[in-house]
C-alpha cells in the first residue's frame, strides 16, 4: 500500500493513530527473506527441525517481523529514507504454519512525540500475531516534510 | 559455559567492504513485500532527493550481521551460536543506504551481562562509507539461552 498523500509535519499531532494494516505471512515469505537476507537459520524453513527443538512450528525471522513494521511506517510516511531511527524488542515468535492461511502480523501505530526543531515524529508501533505481542518497545523516528 | 565478560569493550577489525547494488536493494525490498518505487526506480528515488535507489531501513542488518559473525565465531567470546536468540535490534540512520555505496562495518561489543541463567550481549556496528562518513549505527542484543536444568 502506498500513501495517497504524504503526512506533513504540521498536519500530524501527538496522539494520532496510524491506520492499522494486516500483513499475511506464508512459508514462501520466509524462504524468500532467508535468501535475500542471508539468514538461513534452519528454524525459519524446516518444520522437522523446528519442532524437534521444541518450537511450535517454523517461525518467522525476527528481522522479517521488524521489516514489516518498518514497511508499515514507510508506507505511511511515503519515504523509507525518512525513517531516521527504528528499534524493536522481539517479545514473541511468529509461528508460520504450512497451510493456505499462514500467519498474520497486525500492525498499528501512534504518534507519541514531535520534535519541532528536527521536524520529526516519533511513532510507537504495536505488532501482534495470533493475539500475541510480537514486537515490544517498537519505536520509529520519522522526518516529515 | 557462558559469555566471556572480558570481551566487553572489544572492537573488532573493520570488515571487508560491502558494495550495495541496485539489484540487491530490489531483491531485499521484494523479500519484505515492499512495493515502494524508491527501492527500484532511480527516477523515483531522485524525485525524493536521493542520488539513486535507496535501501529499506532494515537492509543494514545484512551488513551488520556479517560483521557480528566475527564475535560469534570468536572462540575467546564463549558464545554458543546454537543457543542464540535475537533480543533487540535498533538502527540509527545518519543517511539512507544508496545503491553504489561501498560500506565498511566496524563491530564493537558494548555490553556483556546475564539475565537469570541466560547470557546477554549487546553489539554495535558502525557502518561508514569509503570516506569514513557515518551511514548507519546498528545495535543488536542477543540472548544466549542457558542450559535447561535437567531434573
Amino acid at each position: 500500500m502506498t500513501a495517497i498523500s504524504r503526512p506533513g509535519f504540521d498536519t500530524v499531532a501527538v496522539g494520532d493513530e496510524l491506520p492499522a494494516v494486516s500483513y499475511p505471512v506464508a512459508r514462501f515469505d520466509l524462504i524468500r527473506y532467508a535468501g535475500a537476507s542471508g539468514d538461513f537459520n534452519v528454524i525459519h524453513w524446516n518444520e522437522r527441525f523446528a519442532t524437534a527443538v521444541g518450537l511450535p512450528n517454523v517461525i518467522a525471522h525476527g528481522m522479517f517481523t521488524m521489516a514489516t513494521g518498518g514497511r508499515f511506517v514507510s508506507d505511511w510516511a511515503g519515504d523509507p529514507g525518512a525513517i531516521l531511527e527504528y528499534g524493536v524488542r522481539f517479545t514473541n515468535m511468529v509461528p508460520v504454519p504450512d497451510d493456505d492461511q499462514g500467519a498474520t502480523i497486525e500492525v498499528t501505530g501512534r504518534i507519541t512525540a514531535k520534535d519541532d526543531t528536527a521536524r520529526t515524529a516519533t511513532v510507537l508501533l504495536s505488532a501482534a500475531s495470533a493475539g500475541q505481542k510480537v514486537l515490544g518497545k517498537a519505536v520509529a523516528v520519522v522526518r516529515l516534510p | 559455559m557462558g559469555v566471556n565478560p572480558e570481551i566487553a569493550g572489544r572492537v573488532y577489525p573493520p570488515s571487508p567492504a560491502y558494495e550495495v547494488g541496485r539489484e540487491k536493494i530490489r531483491e531485499f525490498a521484494d523479500a519484505i513485500n515492499s512495493s515502494d518505487p524508491v527501492h527500484r526506480d532511480p527516477e523515483a528515488a531522485r524525485a525524493l532527493g536521493y542520488p539513486d535507489v535507496i535501501a529499506p531501513p532494515t537492509l543494514a542488518v545484512i551488513i551488520a550481521q556479517r560483521s557480528e559473525r566475527q564475535l560469534f565465531s570468536d572462540p575467546n567470546a564463549g558464545i554458543d551460536y546454537t543457543r542464540l536468540v535475537h533480543g533487540e535490534e535498533r538502527f540509527v540512520h545518519h543517511r539512507p543506504i544508496v545503491a553504489g555505496d561501498v560500506l565498511i562495518a566496524t563491530l564493537s561489543v558494548d555490553k556483556v551481562g546475564t539475565a537469570g541463567k541466560h547470557g546477554m550481549v549487546t553489539t554495535r556496528v558502525e557502518i561508514a562509507d569509503e570516506k569514513g562518513e557515518p551511514v548507519s549505527t546498528v545495535t543488536s542484543t542477543v540472548v544466549i539461552r542457558g542450559a535447561e536444568e535437567s531434573s
